[in-house]
This record gives structure tokens, sequence and C-alpha cells, in this order.
């Protein structure tokens, strides 16, 4: 290695591949040529496969379960039922409201009811046609304004449908409801009369008002590595479950009670992970296999097909929402008001904390002296909805960003004009009263992104006639006629971390030892790789932080501490953190052990130390000693430094439950779209030509890491504006495969103009913001405004249908 | 399940004529999704890919016979000469990956009406040739469909062959999906002109329970087109032949849209496609001069 030829004058160096840099993913070549072993490929020689017995109503009485005729199938180990569940008979991340297998009901179409383990998937489907379920077919529940705001509509959750919890659910279909009020709205609050007045009065005063409801559609993650992992027992009576997951210690604690065992004796490791997005934060086979493996005594591998991977994972909730804005007539905003109802389905999930956030940065970063929010989460007997990328701030930015443009379009103005007319900045304080104590240089954002080149004309393309540039593409069905070009804008703030008052702390351990004359660093949590690059990122914090190019990131499991959740846009910041917070510890214990040995001049305070090119280095005096030499070889008996430290970000608080006050978030970011499109207005069709982006991200710390999590995310946002929806009718999801769910390929996804911008914020480690959600936010409504500019269609739903564009109504 | 895989034509056929409800799989592009959706079970399959003639294409008279098994693929690089319509179909079906695998064989088979190579089958009025252990027969296209996914195709025959005419005329494709790739057609449409015979052809596809042809429309457009000079038909012309387009459709409303929206489109694809024939067809008239 490079260490050991080095010589005094390079010392000053920084080590290579550190904070900053582009380094290769170590699991990069392994993806792309297809050996990378996802927790689908698992297997053992002993292995039986688990299935699961779905429930084929959306909601229907439960009044019998006869496995006897599956449990006669030849190859059949097990057949299991909610009787069979040892512990607790429910789990949830939030509210612990949902059975681990059904007990007297069923709430959604494809709530699981029985499990089956056998010796091959075959025999398992067999299996399970033989299984018998007696059910009473009840009316859905599946309009979720009226699940809001109806006293009448029938409760998808009893009280007392916990016998050991009778208190529960005493809010019926409300799951959450968060209302904020600023201003004028804040004196009438509570007092629905009081409150209309106080709104009929900023309307006289307005010289603009627009309103205008809005809908989004049910998102999914569309991960391409459906469910899947495989559970093992132990010889101590325990379980050790191998799975594809995005929080391990979450999914412990919800495992555990259910099998009746001590949180130790169950122990997960993370499996390869086939991407996330928020739909891994729920548990899915987890408990199951857990089950089955502890029943059978073999290794039980789950793996879903994509049709129940539809079923089996919560989905991004669908908004229903109205909203209205006054402003004067120079633009400034004089009030807003508005009304979100997303759709939890039949389990609570995250819908809580998606409440939090969508009532939060309901009206986005905009200076409004009088706001008046309502929102609120709901159970219906539609699909169960959670975590995805945006939670809870994309869907309101589709709204609030779409009536900026509306109220743009009444004063005249530019979309850009009127946002920064209203930007808010550093010190600006949210609806909820918290001020933003962090760089938002959002008119500096508008600006650029508003000055960003143009993409060339149709008629100065190359070959204008290439059905790949056309709407519609290789399907031919325009040469260029009812091509229209439209541009808009959008942009979103979005939390980053978890907020609320949870201490989603992360726990890194940070060894450094010699091996083979070579300082060697190993970096172990249990923080879950998702695809979106921590595994890079934790070696390049360990190299910049102790000065040695060799980084060994151990597997993510439970036999170290929380890492939180691979969401919220976090582990940068909250994993990045600990693996921070445990080197410095690291390298203080050097620096004491090389003090011990007198090979640091008395005079030298630690902060003239630091650790570079494998050597303890003085700023003053020079290379003091090398590592190699300080430890010893590890394999001789030489000192190994281990460390272990906790990361935890600042405190936040609850919103209050009447005015919706509180510094409920840990830090914020923004990102800005412009999307140009050329849409056939004649068939609906579009082809989005451009989607340039201008994103603060405090600091990059692996740049091309980077632009893959805005290019993504600006894709993802991109198929929730044109093509991206899980529809269902009566509870019953109508299109649950990647025939029928479109996700954008590569003919849809234009080239990006990125502008990546560092104000750091003086919170967080480096400086760095969260930043694979905020693109999310603002590539929706950038490109819905650029295609309203093209057709004059009003077009409140998104994703936009060829049917909204040529005027059908639905 | 069993699985038999026959090595010449003749034993493919016995195949079939002992296991008359067996699946015959080819690219496996329509039948393998099938079976991992458990959508089907059959009995048996029997895997045509060894069959050399099958995999063939090439003159056969004034036509082009193409194998049942030749992938879109060659369709897309070979015969968009011989095939406009055909090739511009081929060239929108899924991806590279599939296109090298799936058949305009497989697609008769499978007889959805969403079934890319339908529409221009129709249009150019192709002839599907089938066999049997009685023999082979030559059934038109405009008579193979014959309700929801049920062919003039017998139990115990394999479709061996596609006979395509010689264009004598513009043929168009066009195809709605709501993405620009790797889409099942919400709805699509094919036109063949045919000059020399002074012939209309049409062809719709995710329109009704099976592929459809709009031969009000044929007529009409046949009556009014300047045959000699190739003049553009009048704007009352083409609108009405996209209204007579659209009513020959029997749309349902699905997830992938709705009825009204498919019959809008449809006359859209129409109007152009009979735009875009109108222009080749000039070229061609002044060429010929």
């Amino acid at each position: 290695m490079a260490v050991t030829t080095r010589t005094v004058t390079d010392l000053s160096s920084t080590t290579k591949d550190g904070v900053g840099a582009s380094p290769r993913r170590p699991d990069g070549t392994l993806k792309v040529t297809g050996e990378f072993a996802y927790s689908s490929d698992m297997w053992m020689e002993d292995m039986l496969w688990g299935a699961t017995l779905r429930s084929p109503h959306p909601h229907a009485r439960i009044l019998g379960v006869d496995v006897t005729e599956a449990l006669k199938v030849p190859g059949v180990s097990a057949v299991l039922t909610h009787e069979d569940v040892p512990g607790d008979k429910r789990y949830g991340l939030e509210h612990q409201d949902q059975p681990v297998l059904a007990i007297d009901k069923v709430r959604y179409k494809g709530e699981a009811v029985a499990v089956v383990a056998a010796d091959h998937p075959e025999t398992a489907r067999r299996a399970m046609e033989r299984i018998r379920v007696d059910y009473e077919v009840l009316e859905p529940i599946s309009d979720s304004r009226r699940a809001a705001l109806d006293p009448d509509c029938p409760l998808v959750h009893e009280p007392g449908t916990i016998p050991e919890h009778p208190e529960y659910n005493q809010r019926g279909n409300r799951l959450r409801y968060q209302p904020v009020r600023t201003g004028a709205f804040t004196e009438a609050a509570g007092a629905a009369g009081r409150e209309s007045g106080v709104l009929e009065r900023l309307r006289a005063e307005a010289d603009a008002v627009v309103s205008s409801e809005y809908e989004v559609g049910m998102q999914d993650q569309a991960f391409l590595g459906p469910e899947s992992g495989m559970a093992v027992p132990a010889e101590d009576g325990g379980v050790d479950l191998y799975v594809a997951t995005q929080w391990l210690h979450v999914d412990q604690r919800q495992i555990a009670p259910a099998l009746g065992l001590p949180q130790d004796k169950v122990r997960l490791t993370l499996a390869g992970v086939g991407g996330a997005f928020g739909a891994r934060e729920d548990l899915s086979m987890q408990i199951h296999a857990c089950l089955l493996a502890m029943r059978t005594g073999k290794p039980v591998k789950f793996v879903y097909n994509r049709e129940e991977s539809f079923y089996g994972h919560v989905h991004r909730h669908p908004a229903k929402m109205r909203y209205e804005h006054g402003a004067r007539a120079d633009g400034t905003l004089l009030y807003a008001t508005a009304e979100i109802i997303v759709d939890g389905g039949a389990y609570a999930s995250a819908t809580p904390a998606v409440v939090g956030v969508a009532s939060s940065l309901g009206i986005g970063p905009y200076e409004v002296p009088n706001v008046l929010v309502d929102a609120y989460g709901v159970y219906t007997n539609n699909p169960p909805c959670g975590a995805m990328r945006g939670f809870g701030a994309v869907q309101a930015c589709f709204a609030y960003e779409s009536q900026m443009d509306r109220l743009a379009e009444e004063l005249g103005m530019h979309p850009v004009e009127l946002r920064i007319k209203n930007a808010m900045s550093q010190g600006s304080r949210i609806i909820t009263g918290q001020e933003i104590d962090m760089p938002l240089p959002m008119v500096e954002m508008l600006e650029r992104c508003r000055d960003l080149p143009m993409p060339p004309e149709r008629g100065a393309l190359a070959d204008p006639s290439d059905l790949r540039t056309l709407p519609g593409g290789v399907a031919g069905t325009t040469r260029g006629e009812g091509v229209v070009r439209g541009v808009g804008y959008g942009l979103g703030l979005k939390n980053l971390c978890f907020s609320e008052g949870f201490d989603d702390y992360s726990t890194a351990r940070v060894r450094l030892e010699v091996v083979g004359g070579e300082p060697v660093v190993l970096v172990h949590t249990a923080a879950a790789e998702v695809g979106q690059g921590l595994v890079t990122v934790k070696g390049q914090i360990a190299r910049t932080e102790l000065g040695v190019e060799k980084v060994v990131i151990a597997p993510s499991d439970t036999q170290v501490g929380s890492a939180g959740s691979s969401s919220a846009s976090r582990q940068s910041y909250m994993t990045g953190g600990a693996v921070r917070t445990a080197c410095a510890s690291v390298r203080a214990e050097v620096f004491a052990l090389a003090r011990e040995r007198g090979l640091v001049p008395e005079d030298l305070p630690d902060t003239d130390l630091s650790l570079s090119g494998g050597k303890l280095v003085s700023a003053t005096a020079g290379a003091l000693v090398s590592l190699a030499d300080l430890l010893g070889d590890s394999t001789q008996g030489g000192t190994v430094v281990e460390q272990t430290r906790e990361y935890h970000h600042r405190p936040t608080e609850m919103l209050d439950p009447e005015l919706g006050q509180g510094a409920s978030h840990t830090q914020f970011g923004m990102c800005v779209h412009r999307a140009v499109v050329d849409v056939d207005v004649d068939l609906g069709l579009v082809k989005v030509v451009a989607l340039d982006a201008v994103q603060d991200v405090g600091k990059a710390m692996h740049p091309q890491q980077l632009l893959g999590q805005i290019q993504g995310g600006s894709t993802q946002g991109l198929g929730l504006a044109l093509m991206e929806e899980v529809q269902v009718t009566d509870g019953q999801i109508r299109n649950p495969s990647f025939t029928d769910y479109l996700i954008p390929t590569i003919l849809d996804t234009p080239p990006m103009r990125i502008e990546v911008l560092e104000h750091p914020d003086p919170h967080s480690p480096y400086g760095l913001r969260g930043a694979g959600e905020p693109p999310t936010l603002s590539s929706t409504p950038a490109i819905v405004a650029a295609v309203r500019a093209a057709t004059g269609r009003p077009l409140t739903h998104a994703p936009v249908r060829p049917e909204d564009i040529v005027g059908i109504e639905l | 399940m069993e699985f038999l895989s026959p090595s010449t034509l003749e034993e493919a056929l016995e195949a079939k004529s002992a296991h008359p409800d067996a699946v015959p799989i080819m690219g496996g592009t329509d039948v393998m999704v099938e079976l991992n959706f458990d959508k089907r079970r059959p009995p048996a399959l029997i895997d045509l890919a060894r069959i050399p003639e099958l995999a063939e294409y090439g003159p056969d008279g004034d036509r082009t016979r193409l194998g049942a098994g030749v992938p879109y693929t060659t369709v897309i690089e070979h015969l968009s000469g011989r095939a406009p319509a055909l090739a511009k179909a081929s060239r929108s079906v899924a991806s590279p990956q599939i296109r090298n695998r799936g058949t305009v064989g497989g697609n008769l088979a499978g007889a959805s009406p969403a079934g890319d190579a339908h529409p221009s089958l129709l249009a150019t009025d192709a002839t599907v040739e089938l066999a049997s252990v009685r023999g082979r027969r030559r059934v038109p296209v405009r008579e193979f469909f014959l309700s929801l996914r049920k062919t003039a195709r017998s139990d115990d025959e394999l479709i061996t062959a596609v006979l395509l005419p010689e264009p004598s005329g513009p043929q168009q494709f066009a195809k709605i999906g709501t993405r620009n790739a790797m889409v099942i057609a919400v709805t699509s449409f094919a036109l063949a002109l045919d000059g020399e015979r002074r012939a209309v052809g049409t062809g719709l596809g995710s329109a009704g329970p099976t592929p459809l042809r709009a031969e009000a429309a044929e007529e009409f457009l046949a009556q009014e087109f300047d045959w000699e000079g190739g003049r553009s038909p009048s704007e009352a012309t083409v609108r009405r032949f996209g209204e007579l387009v659209a009513a020959a459709a029997r749309p349902i409303d699905d997830q992938r849209g709705s009825a009204e929206y498919r019959r809008h489109a449809l006359a859209v694809m129409a109007r152009r496609a009979l735009s875009w024939s109108v222009t080749d067809y000039r070229k061609g008239v002044t060429r010929c001069a």
C-alpha cells in the first residue's frame, strides 16, 4: 500500500476516497453484473417454502377457517392461523393494530389469513387451495372523505376490537386529525363560525382568490426486489432472520413479542435489498417466516411474487385536498386554507406521522400571515398506506404548488416571480412557528433554476422526426401533429430525519487495528443499505476521520445498536453522524495511547493532532508515529481500538393538537425543478423534454451518488405526475402488476441538468442535508404545471391521465 | 406438467394431435407470464423452438411467408419494406429482450385483443397458415378472430406461418400507451391503402373483444379517395373517416383507459394515419409517373 512508501512531505494530503470524493460502491460491480445476492436468492439445503393465504375481500367477517385438508397435502409441514401466534397477535409501527394473521375480520383485500410451509412453492400453493375460509362479506368503507368527515360512516375498527386494549380506537375512523392555525385564524381556532368569519374578512381584503380541489393517486414504491427473507431456527430456542428491510431493530421490536420471545432471541441480519422507498418500513413476511421456522424446526424462505407484492406492502397515501389562497395585487400572500385527507387504508402503519408532515408543511415554504390547515389521516378498507419517499409532503406539495401557479396566472405574474415574492429564507418561520435556523437560499435557487439553459426547440433537433423524441414514442402516434410545448416550475420543502419528538438515534461501532502491517478500519452498524449508497458513505467518513484507506464495512445486523430507519433522507445524517462520532472516539483513544507512550510532545494539544496517511500527525511537528508502529499487528497481540457510539439529532417537539404549533422538525431540505414537456394535446400523451433541478444539499458527501439520488427522486416524481397510480375501486386493486402499473422507462426519462448548492447546515455532520426526498416533491408539480401550460387544462389529479388532457371526464 | 420437445414439424403436429389441450410455446413471452402468474395450468407444453421451418421467412409466390416462430426483431430488421405496418407494430412491442423472443405466430395464437401484430395483419389482409396431422389450410386473418381469445384454429392445429401480401401502397400503424415505451396498447390502429385493388384496409386493437376492422370506414374511404392523383381528401372526408373508425370500436372502460378515450384516440389516429398515407401515396404516384 501507498502508506508504507509515503514520505513526510505528503503527510498533509487528505486520504483518498474520503468525504467529498466519489469512490466506487463496494457492491456496485456485483450489482451491475447480476452477481449480487438479493434476499430472494438465499438458499439452504433443508429449507421449506412459505406461502400466504390472503383475503379475497376488502371487508369481511371470518366465520371459520378449516386447515384440515391443507395439512393432508404431502410435503406440507405446517399450516398456521392466528390461533398459532404464541405472543402478541397484533403488531404495527406506531399503533399495534394489525393482526399477524387475521382474527375475526379482514379489513383489506390481500390481508394475510393463514400461512403454509411446504417442501416446494407448488406444494404450498396446492395446500392453500385446500384451506377453507368461511367469509361473511361486508360492504367496504372506501371513501376517505366520508371516513374523515361523516359521523355516520361505519367504523373500520370498532372500539374494543382489541380486548386487551379496551381504550383502543376512540377516534373512530380518524387515525389523526391535525389542525394548524396562524394569524387571524389563531384567535378563532376551534369555533367553526368564527373561523369562517375570519375567512370571509380575509377574502374581502384579497385582490385575488384561487381555490381548487386536488387529488394525488396511490403511488407504489415499485421496488424491483419483492418482499423476501429466510428465518432459521436456532438451538437456543430463538430464531435468526435474514431479511430485506429498512430498519432491522424496528422489525425485531415487533417480531419478538409476536413470537413470545425476548428481543435478544430474535436476531436479524440484513439480506440484499432490492430497493425500498418506504415500502419495507412495515413488516411483511417477517413474523410469518419466524413462526413457521419455529414450528417446523427448519429454515423457511418467503418470496412474494409481483402481484402479491402489490398487496404485501404499504403504498403512498392517496390524498384528497381542498385549497384556497388569497393575495394582494402585488402577489403578497394574505391567507391560505387547506383541507388534506390522506387515506391510511385498513391499518395505521405510519399514517399519524404522515399527517404530521402533511399538516406542518401543508402550505409550503411561503410566507403567509394567516393559515388554516385541517389534515386528516383515516382508516378505510382500502390497501394500507404508509411510508413512501416524500411522506405526506409530496401530496401537499402538489396542491400548494398548483395553487401558486393558479395564483400567478390570476395575477398575471410569472410563476417564479410570485414564488420569489413570497419565498421563505433562513430565519423564516413555517406555519408551525418553527424557525428555519439553517440556510434556505430559496430565491437564489429559483433564479438559478429559471436561468438554466432551455433545451433545444423541436425544430432545432438533429432529427425532429425521430419518434423517440415525440410524445407516444416509437408507437408512432404523432409526427408532430398536435404537439405543444409547455414549461412549468415546482419546489418543495421537506423535513429530513424523523420529526415530532422521535429520537431516531443511530449507533456505530468502529474498530481500528493493524493487520499485516497495514491499518484497517472496521465499521459496523445496523443501518440498511437499500441502494442509496450509505455503504459507500460510511467508508468515506471512516477514511476522512481516521486517515486510513482500508475500510471494511461489516454486514448490518442486530449485534450492534439500532441505526434507525433508512428513510426520511436521514442515514447520511444519522448513521453518518454516528460513524463520525465513533471515529472521533477511536481517534481520541489513539491520541491517548500515543501520549501514554511518550510519542506526543507534551505542549501539543489534541487539536494539533490528526490521523492521516496511516500516521499520527501533528500540524506543527509533522508525523509523530505510524499507526502500524503505535498499535502493532493485532494478530500478534497488538492493540485493537474499538468504540461504539450513539448519535442523536437535536430534540424535536410534538405539534400541539389545537393550533399545530411546535418545532417538530429536525432539518429542512429543498429542491427546485423546471420541467419542459411536449404534449400531444389531441391524444393526451406527454414527452418530458427536460427536467432540470437546483438542490441545496449542504455538503455533497459523494457527488456521483448524490446525482443518482436527485435523478432517481426526480424520476419517481415524474412517474407520479404522468403514470403511476395504484387504481383502487371498492377496495380492489385494478392494476397489481408492472404490465398495468406503469413506471417511467428510459424513453420517458429526460436529460437532467442538476445544480447542486452547498450551504452548510450548522447543526448537522459536515453541514450535510438529507438529499433523497426533496426532488420527489418538486418534480411532480413542475411537470404537471408544464402540461397545464401546454394544454390550458386545470389538471387537478396526479397522475395526469390522457383523458384529463383531452377533456374526457373520468 | 408434461414438456414435449419435438424436433420436426411432423413430430410437433403428432404431439398436438395426441395432446389437443397442450399449449405450444415459442418465445414464451405470453405463455410464461401466464404460468408465472398462475393464470393457466396446461397439462402439457409443446416447445416449438427447435423446429427449423418455423423460424424461416422468405418469398412465397407474390407474398412473403413469415414462419410462426420468427421474432419481432427479425421483422423490424428485414421486413420493413415487405410488411411496413407489421414492422412498425413490431417496433412498438415491449422491450428489445421481448422483441428478440416474441413472435407474430405467438401473438396470433394468444389472440389477445391488444396483440400488437393483429391490426396490421387485418389491415393488410394477411393469411394464417394452420397445420395438423390432417394437413394444412389457410385462413384469412380477417376470418381468424372469432370471439374473445377464440380463433379459427382447431385444437389439433398449430400456426405455422403468416402470409403477407406484397404492399401496393402506404401502410401505417400507431398505438396509444401512457408511457413512451413498453406498453400494452390502450388502443391501436393500422391502415393500408392498396393502390392496385383500390381497397382500404383497417385494423383496430384493444377496441373490442377481438381485434376489429372498421369496414364502413374502409368502404367510405375506398369510394372517396382519389386513387389516380392521390389528392388530399377534404377535411370533412378525413373527419368522417375518423368517425367511422371510432364507430367500429366496441371498447370497454378498464384500468388502461376509458371506452370514450379509446374511441376518441382511434378517431385521431385514423385521421393522422390517413394524412400520412396520402402524403406517402402521392410520393408513390409521382414516382410511377
